[in-house]
């Protein structure tokens, strides 16, 4: 139910525009009555459900036992910058992808962003990357082409592998299995970029731009810096 | 080396320091030893000390602290915002400002510009030079 608009503006904090017998009659109250006889219709008090009888208890400790206090968190995803939208190109700052321009497809309920290179421009395949560690540009791309409905956390989260037993010469073998990538998320890489690659192409000069890293050459003052 | 460019009504200067920086205004009066008032098409007239204005060559003809309207008129008879364009320190002006804001996509674009401009530079150098070694 929406929040009750109250019919009397206020003119200053604490000041109504209209007196406490205007108010009378703009909310009906005369009515009320008139339709009750002359006073104010009563109700009776609505029955409490009484409480089943608790039965005593057989312990109680022997000192007074605190109760945690309650949490009222409510988790939600980071807010997401204003200049951060769906097809912006961001600039990483940390990590092995550092410098690199990148699309922006979409913010991930756990709060990080989601990204691609696209792989086949500069590398970068389809990532999570924290909100913090990114540089946002004004330079925007087409994104209506692209369906990222599928990805979400769960999607990166780490494969977790049952443990086996320890023979020694087991070991060298198990390890060299994790490394190769699944074909499923190949397809979804190829899927993702190929719209997203034609309407780089459709701009001059985008792709060789996505395809270079960013960096700081002398005289490039970042606090003046219009990105 | 006598001085060219005077305090009198009518000047047009360039507002270097405060609130105003960058501003080309038009001194109507002049208050006192310091100060001088100051008027410009989008600007309430006011008063500023004579250090926070540089002064330009450009100078109009007005009677002494003219009418909003008579102001607005003399200028652009006189052509004052074109006159600064085309001067040599106008636009120096305009190109310090789209420099400051270039995106990063235009620093990107402008590199490659450049880069294209000096080979093909070179290129006339090669040929001039290997024809004058010829």
């Amino acid at each position: 139910m929406a929040p009750k608009q109250s019919r009397n503006p206020e003119l200053i904090r604490g000041v109504g525009k209209f007196s406490r017998s205007k108010m009378y009659h703009k909310r009906g109250l005369w009515a009320i009555k008139a339709k009750n006889g002359g006073v104010f219709p009563r109700h009776d008090p609505v029955a409490k459900p009484s409480p089943a009888a608790a039965k005593p208890s057989k312990f109680y400790p022997a000192d007074d036992v605190k109760k945690p206090l309650l949490n009222k968190r409510n988790p939600r995803p980071t807010k997401l910058r204003a200049s951060i939208a769906p097809g912006t190109v961001l600039i990483i700052l940390a990590g092995r992808f550092k410098g690199k321009r990148v699309v922006f497809l979409k913010q991930l309920s756990s709060g990080l962003l989601l990204i691609t290179g696209p792989f086949k421009v500069n590398g970068v395949p389809l990532r999570r990357v924290n909100q913090s560690y990114v540089i946002a540009t004004s330079t925007k791309v087409d994104v209506s082409g692209v369906n990222v409905e599928k990805f979400d956390d769960k999607y990166f989260a780490k494969k977790v592998e049952k443990k086996k037993s320890k023979g020694e010469g087991e070991f060298f073998e198990a390890e060299k299995e994790k490394n190769v990538l699944p074909q499923e998320k190949k397809d979804d890489q190829k899927s993702v970029d190929a719209a997203l690659i034609k309407s780089i192409e459709a701009v001059p000069d985008l792709k060789t731009y996505l395809a270079a890293r960013f960096s700081l050459k002398a005289g490039m003052k970042p606090h003046e810096l219009v990105f | 080396m006598p001085f060219k460019r005077y305090i009198e009504i009518g000047r047009v200067a360039l507002i270097n320091y405060g609130k105003d920086y960058g501003r080309l205004v038009v001194i109507v009066d002049v208050v006192d030893q310091n100060r001088a008032l100051v008027d410009a098409p989008d600007m309430v007239r006011s008063q500023m000390n004579f250090k926070r204005l540089s002064l330009t060559d450009i100078k109009i003809d007005i009677k002494r602290i003219p009418r909003k309207s008579t102001l607005i008129k003399a200028m652009q008879e006189a052509d004052v915002q074109g006159k600064w364009d085309k001067s040599s320190w106008g636009r120096k002006l305009i190109v310090q400002k789209k420099r400051a804001s270039l995106n990063d996509f235009d620093r990107f674009k402008l590199m490659l510009a450049k880069i294209k401009r000096s080979g093909l530079i070179r290129q006339e150098l090669a040929k001039l030079k290997k024809e004058s070694a010829s």
